[in-house]
Formats: structure tokens, C-alpha cells, sequence
């Protein structure tokens, strides 16, 4: 079984060497015409990897060809998200990209935008939630907000990831709708969802932004209450959260999401097979039977309404990000 | 009782049996790469797990990373390199045991006590879920500080040389620790503007390096080592219930340790392996003889490490918060199989709950038979020349380290430390404490920063809470203890005869 790593590790070599080999595009017959590499910028056992996963296998039945996911990990992301952007666009790398697009340029760490990017599909994403401990006095988000304005700047504290993270930003962006500065909330930066989630649970936070898929268990187990979403509508999984907008009229949405793209300039050829396939694997049983089962929440967008969906989430988060100070200028 | 028949029944089926016995061969081997750690096996099953049902899915990850823990004490033993991450704490020791013609003694006494240490680690988490849980709850950053800085301390402990260098050492550690972005503040610090840095420092391309190709250069510049004496490899597990009747404290001490620290979310079995390796040392009877080739260490240890893998599932299955990462990454398997956790898995799925338990069991007992064949094998290593070995270990390396990300750079990292371990060892520095550093820095830094901004700057919490306070109390104890030990020779005990005399 050994041979997974050593098969996946060759298999990314004999694509890479095969790279140059496949220029004379015009000579080629349909694409696919042989193994397609997917990379993902982050490691092999999380959520992002696993979407990949199940995306590259329903594709692989699709054309028959294999897609190999090779996890390209390092520097928060930027490694594997530049792999992506800077393949050569001949359709036989393509990848996965995350939120983490949006951002990172903003703070400067890469050059590379969601403008270096051929979209194809917006495969996922995941809302931010609003949790509190659930001994926590707050009946419902409204109360929370309540609470927020009345409490001196920084005096509550709340966390779900690190500095400059999606769920920071989640904070500062609804902060800031409510019309407060960006940080009248302290944040604790946290080493991920799940430290943050125990120390809610343990009492040392107010309350956490991250999304409900990662506070599902301490929910199950009565520790924390989620009080609301900031989504456009319910999640399908948990329809017993309201939206931020229903409870207290703020509409403020955001999420970390998760889309299927290649290199800028892509063929048209390729465009034209893999849109519709994309689509097709949304729809498809497992798909669906796999993002309810981990709770990811099941947003779609074309080529055309992803690029749309980058554009937006691309300002969104650079406004949010500058309004908590996070954007170097 | 229907339940526990149910669970037999699950466990019985046809696929379980298979799966649990492929994946302890995959893991056996796994584990014993050098570069490719528990955590890697595991990550490696998750597309594998896509198309197994539940019970043999979460199988596969159970025996995995039982037998990759298990068997990264292999090539420390037989090579001094450790195969993962929490074999480092006392790969020195076995090496030594090796060296000395015990290399069996020393690799049984791995094997039997991993074994032992998975069993009663299961045994916590059958019998204790909800109270260990509730324990991991009550753990707050502050908490985390002074556990995180009573492992740093860990180093003056597991090193032979003088102490300070051995701080030293963890110092370099520390500083390596601070390279990247993942600190509280996500500012990017000694990255040299060079993405790949972002991330910080890798462990296992530290660690690979360190210990690994340090070992392959000390063996390319020293003359071939008088070799060990070619004798029939002897048995295997003969002396191993003398060292558990002889050792039973520390083995008892290192399953307690390990089941608290691996219950804990964050520390795992690195951590667990070092603090009871020090543990060992510091309250044995025999302390001089630590690092010559000692078996104590390697049985508190030993068993240590194994015992965290297991109660590392408690938080994990009653709240979803993983105690190490090798549940975080079972966490996911278990929300696409239908096993969400929470305390409803232990009410409504008991069933699947007790099947789990069975699995560990059956893991660890067939860890046994299958590790003495894995020894069997490796052992071969001790027989064929130095010249063959060691490029096949630098190819293992290059190999291992870039599989983990696909990232050429982990491969140039490996080699950076392979000569900084190099030059470290040549000077008397040990590597294992900036290892060490390397681990816990992270820990340290984030846990006092978040501490101090929950508390606007304010001290006081550090040692206010009651838990906090008693970890604080221990610290303080052992920085202080030496001192006051000198105080003591120095003026008040003058006059009682030195520890030190010769009778």
C-alpha cells in the first residue's frame, strides 16, 4: 500500500517531464488526451484536499483519464496556489484554489492574484458562523451585537484562526458593517478552528467566527450554540441556523471558499470540456452525499459567475482586510 | 451486550480483517522511512478510506499510526535515525544498546512496550472518555504555556552533554521556530521575502536532516566503526518481561504520561516521548547510566508515545477537537462516514464505538507478530556495508521529504540541517534539543501571546488559575532545584558527607 506516496510522487514527475512534450497543442487530439495533474496548495488529510479528492475521482469516471491530485504545500498556501498559476496552460494542470487568493496579495506575500487564473467552477463554501459557549448569557446574535456596542473597545474577545485568517476577517468585515472599527472585538489568533473551539468551550473566549462545520461536534455535544450565519440563506445541513441578515439586519456574508481553476489562458477547448463536466460532478450523488456528509456547504458558480464571485470576494476581503489594518499598503 | 456482539460482528466482516492487516504492513514501513511520519501514513489513507466502509475505513487509520508510531524506533535503533518525530527523544539511547550487541533487546523493548502502552492507552479511553475529555476542556492557554515550557526543559534532560549547550541547542531551535508566518501576529518574520519560508520550518525536514543525513555525513568522514559483533540475532522478546517486572514504574509513569499528554489538543506523541524519556531520567536510580544504552528510558518512553496515540481520540471523538494531527485528519473520516463525533457516538453508535475499541486492541496485539517480522528484516540493514546503506538512507530522505509536500524545498532544507546537525554534533551540541526547540516553539509562543492578549497584558492568570498554578509551581520547581540544591550542599549540608563519595 506503500505504493500510494511512491505512485503519486512519480506519477507528478512524469507529468512535469512530460510538460514540455505536450507544446504543439495545435497537433493534439481531444483533451483529455492523457493524466491530468490537480494540485492542491494545501496538505493531503484536510478539508480542501479531500474536496480535490473526490472532485478528481468523479472527473477521472467522467474522462477516463486519470487526475492526479498532488498536494504542492508550503508558505500558507502561496507555494502551491503559485504552481497553479504559473503551470503551463495546456489543460493538464489544473488545480484547486481557496479564499486564500484574496488575500494574500493584499498582504503582500505574493504577486500572484485571482486575475492569473483560467476560473472553472466554484465548487464550495463555507459561511462563517457566530458561536458562544453555551452557558454564554446571549439569547440569540441580536443580543451578542447588543453586547458588542455596548462593551469598551477591545473588552470581548473572540477567535477561530489565525491573524489575518478568513474568520478574522469575518469578524472585522461584520464589525465593520455594524458600524464599528474593525477591531473593537480583540482577536486572538488561534492555531486553527478546533484550539479556538476548545477554548470557547473552556471559557476563555466571548465568542468565535469560524464556519459550522468546524464547530459541528462541540454543537452536537451542547458545549456552544451557534447563533447565526453570515450567509445569504440557511445552510441545508444545519436549516436551524438563521442568517445575520434574518436576526439583526445586517448584511454582511462572506466564507472560505474553494474553486476548481487553471492557469490564465487556458484553451478554449479545454474550457468547453471541463465547464460542463464540473457541473456535472456538483450534481452528481457522491458530490452531494460527500459536502452533507462533512457539512461543507454546497455553493456553485460557473467559469463566468466564479470569475464574478472572485472579483467580489477579492474587494470584500481587501476592504476587510484594510479596515482591520492587515493590508500592507 | 448486544451492542458488544454487534461490535464483534462489524469487526468480523470480511473487509475489517483485510484492511487492519494491510494497513499494519503500510504502516510498519511507513514509520520506519525515515522522513515519512505517522501523520503521513495517515494522510496518505484518506483517499484510500473514500471507498471502504465506515469501520474499516477508521480501521485502516487506527493500525497505521499505531504501527508507524512503533516502528520510527526501528532505523533510530539500528542507524541512530529516527523514523518519525517521536522516536527522536531517546533514538540516541537505543542506538547506544545497538552499539553495545542489544539491538534486540533494545527493539523488543520498543515493540513490547508500544504494544503495552497502546493497550492500556485503549483501556483510558474505554473506561475514562468522558472524564479525560472533560480534563482536555479545562485546559486553557495558560495551561498550555507552562506544558509547552516544561517540555522545553525537557532538554537540559534527554541531552548527555554539558547543559548548556544543550540549551544552547534549544535556543537555535527556538530561533529556527520563529521563521515563517504562522505566529499570533501573521507577520512574516526571516523569510528573506522567499515564499517557501512562509510556512516556517517544517519539522520532519528538520528532523530528516538533523538526525539523518548528519549521520550519513559523520559516517562519510569517520573511518568505518569497529563492526558489531556478527552474532545470531537472538530472540526478540526473551528479556522483555524481566524489563517490565524490573521497569514497571516507569512503564506505568510513561502510559499515565502519555495518556494525559496525548488527551491534551496540540501535544501529541512527539511531546508525550520527550517529557517521559526526561521523566525516566530524572527520577531513576540509575541515572549515570542514561545514554550509555540504558533500556529505562526506552521503556517509559516507549510506552509513553504509544498510550497518547489512543487517548489522543478522546477529545476527538466526544467533541470533534483532535489531540494530535494525526486525528485531525481522522476527524474528517469520520464526519464522510457517518461517525460525526460528539457524545452521541458513544449513546447511539455504541456499537460502532465498541467496534473501534476492539480494533485498537487487535492493533496492538498484531503489532507484535508483525513487528518482530518488520525487526527481522530491518536488522538486515546492521549486516550490509556502511557504503550501501547510507546512500540508500540520503536517497530515503531526498525522497521522504519532498513526498510530503511535493516541494523542492523541504529536499534543500533537509540537506541545511543535515550540515548544521553535522557541524552541532561535531561540537558537542545535541541535535535532539534543537529538535526539540523546533517542536515546541511554535506552542510556546502562541500559547503565551493569546494567553496575554485574553488577558490585556495582565501576568496574574499565568498563576491564578488553579490548574495553571500547579503547572507554574512544577516549573518553577525544576528551574529552581538545581539551585537550591547547590544552597543546600553549599552552606546547610556542609557538614552531611557528599552524595558523591565513594564508599
Amino acid at each position: 500500500m506503500n505504493g500510494i506516496s511512491r505512485r503519486g510522487v512519480l506519477g507528478s514527475a512524469a507529468a512535469l517531464a512530460a510538460t514540455p512534450l505536450a507544446r504543439p497543442a495545435l497537433a493534439q487530439p481531444r483533451w483529455p488526451s492523457r493524466p491530468v495533474q490537480m494540485i492542491c496548495p494545501w496538505a493531503a488529510g484536510g478539508g480542501t484536499d479531500a474536496v480535490l479528492r473526490i472532485i478528481a475521482a468523479l472527473l477521472e469516471k467522467e474522462f477516463g483519464q486519470p487526475f492526479n491530485v498532488v498536494n504542492r504545500t508550503g508558505g500558507s498556501g502561496v507555494v502551491g496556489h503559485a504552481a497553479i498559476a504559473q503551470a503551463q496552460p495546456d489543460g493538464y494542470t489544473l488545480g484547486i484554489i481557496t479564499s486564500e487568493i484574496c488575500m494574500l496579495h493584499w498582504q503582500g506575500l505574493t504577486e500572484i492574484t485571482y486575475r492569473n487564473y483560467t476560473p472553472l467552477a466554484l465548487m464550495n463554501n463555507d459561511p462563517p458562523g457566530i458561536h458562544v459557549n453555551a452557558s454564554a448569557p446571549y439569547k440569540d446574535v441580536k443580543a451578542l451585537a447588543d453586547a458588542i456596542k455596548a462593551s469598551r473597545p477591545g473588552q470581548l474577545k473572540a477567535s477561530g484562526t489565525g491573524q489575518g485568517g478568513s474568520w478574522h476577517l469575518a469578524l472585522a468585515g461584520w464589525l465593520v458593517a455594524m458600524g464599528l472599527k474593525a477591531d473593537h472585538v480583540r482577536w486572538v489568533p488561534s492555531n486553527g478552528a478546533a484550539p479556538a473551539m476548545q477554548d470557547l468551550a473552556a471559557g476563555g473566549l466571548d465568542f468565535t467566527t469560524c464556519s459550522v462545520p468546524e464547530a459541528r461536534a462541540m454543537l452536537d455535544a451542547g458545549r456552544t450554540r451557534t447563533l447565526a450565519i453570515m450567509a445569504p440563506e440557511r445552510l441545508s445541513v444545519f436549516p436551524n441556523i438563521p442568517t445575520l441578515k434574518e436576526v439583526t439586519g445586517v448584511d454582511y456574508q462572506t466564507g472560505s471558499w474553494r474553486g476548481i481553476a487553471g492557469p490564465a489562458g487556458l484553451p478554449a477547448e479545454v474550457k468547453a470540456a471541463i465547464e460542463p463536466a464540473l457541473g456535472k460532478v456538483f450534481q452528481s450523488q457522491e458530490y452531494k452525499d460527500f459536502l452533507n456528509a462533512r457539512g461543507f456547504g454546497m455553493v456553485y458558480a460557473d467559469a463566468a459567475g466564479f470569475a464574478r464571485y472572485m472579483e467580489q470576494a477579492d474587494k470584500s476581503l481587501g476592504d476587510a482586510m484594510k479596515a482591520a489594518g492587515l493590508a500592507k499598503a | 451486550m448486544t451492542e458488544m456482539l454487534e461490535a464483534f460482528r462489524l469487526v468480523a466482516a470480511p473487509d475489517v480483517p483485510i484492511a487492519i492487516l494491510a494497513s499494519a504492513i503500510y504502516g510498519l514501513v511507513v514509520g520506519s522511512l525515515p522522513g515519512l511520519s505517522a501523520t503521513m501514513a495517515t494522510a496518505l489513507l484518506v483517499p484510500v478510506t473514500f471507498y471502504l466502509s465506515p469501520i474499516a475505513a477508521v480501521a485502516t487509520i487506527i493500525t497505521a499510526s499505531a504501527m508507524a508510531i512503533f516502528s520510527g524506533d526501528i532505523p533510530g535503533c539500528l542507524l541512530r535515525i529516527p523514523g518519525t518525530p517521536a522516536s527522536a527523544a531517546y533514538t540516541n539511547e537505543a542506538y547506544a544498546m545497538t552499539r553495545k550487541g542489544q539491538a534486540e533487546l533494545a527493539l523488543g523493548a520498543g515493540l513490547w512496550f508500544s504494544a503495552i502502552g497502546g493497550i492500556v492507552g485503549t483501556l483510558s479511553l474505554v473506561l475514562m472518555a468522558p472524564l479525560l475529555a472533560e480534563m482536555a476542556l479545562s485546559f486553557s492557554t495558560f495551561e498550555y504555556f507552562w506544558l509547552a515550557f516544561l517540555g522545553l526543559m525537557c532538554a537540559t534532560l534527554v541531552a548527555r552533554s554539558s547543559p548548556i549547550k544543550a540549551i544552547a541547542a534549544m535556543l537555535l531551535g527556538l530561533l529556527i521556530a520563529c521563521i515563517g508566518m504562522e505566529n499570533p501576529a501573521g507577520t512574516p518574520r526571516f523569510t528573506f521575502g522567499i515564499p517557501d519560508l512562509l510556512g516556517g520550518v517544517e519539522i520532519i525536514p528538520a528532523l530528516v536532516g538533523a538526525f539523518a543525513v548528519s549521520e550519513v555525513i559523520r559516517a562519510m568522514v569517520t573511518p568505518e566503526p569497529p563492526p558489531i559483533p556478527r552474532r545470531k540475532f537472538g530472540s526478540i522478546l526473551a528479556g522483555q518481561w524481566q524489563l517490565t517486572k524490573k521497569y514497571q514504574l516507569p512503564m506505568w509513569r510513561g502510559n499515565l504520561i502519555g495518556i494525559i499528554i496525548g488527551v491534551l489538543p496540540g501535544a501529541g506523541a512527539d511531546m508525550a516521548a520527550w517529557v517521559s524519556y526526561a521523566m525516566a531520567k530524572k527520577f531513576s536510580k540509575e541515572q549515570e547510566k542514561f545514554g550509555t544504552g540504558h533500556p529505562e528510558g526506552l521503556v517509559e518512553a516507549g510506552a509513553s508515545n504509544n498510550a497518547s496515540l489512543a487517548s489522543g481520540w478522546v477529545p476527538a471523538l466526544l467533541f470533534g477537537i483532535p489531540g494530535d494531527t494525526i486525528t485531525a485528519i481522522a476527524i474528517g473520516v469520520l464526519y464522510m462516514k457517518g461517525l460525526n463525533p460528539g457524545p452521541t457516538l458513544f449513546t447511539e453508535r455504541a456499537d460502532s464505538m465498541y467496534a473501534l475499541y476492539i480494533i485498537f486492541i487487535l492493533a496492538n496485539i498484531i503489532m507484535i507478530p508483525l513487528g518482530i517480522g518488520m525487526i527481522r528484516v530491518a536488522t538486515l540493514v546492521l549486516r550490509a556495508p556502511r557504503s550501501a546503506v547510507m546512500p540508500v538512507i540520503l536517497l530515503l530522505c531526498a525522497v521522504g521529504s519532498f513526498a510530503t509536500g511535493n516541494n523542492l524545498f523541504a529536499v534543500i532544507l533537509v540537506a541545511l540541517f543535515g550540515c548544521l546537525g553535522f557541524v552541532m554534533e561535531r561540537n558537542g551540541y545535541p541535535v535532539a534539543a534543537m529538535v526539540l526547540g523546533i517542536v515546541m516553539g511554535a506552542m510556546v509562543e502562541q500559547n503565551f501571546i493569546t494567553s496575554l492578549i485574553k488577558s490585556d497584558g495582565d501576568v496574574m492568570p499565568f498563576i491564578e488559575r488553579p490548574v495553571s498554578g500547579v503547572l507554574a509551581a512544577m516549573t518553577f520547581g525544576a528551574l529552581l532545584w538545581p539551585a537550591g540544591v547547590w544552597v543546600w550542599r553549599r552552606f546547610g549540608g556542609g557538614r552531611l558527607p557528599a552524595a558523591e563519595t565513594p564508599r
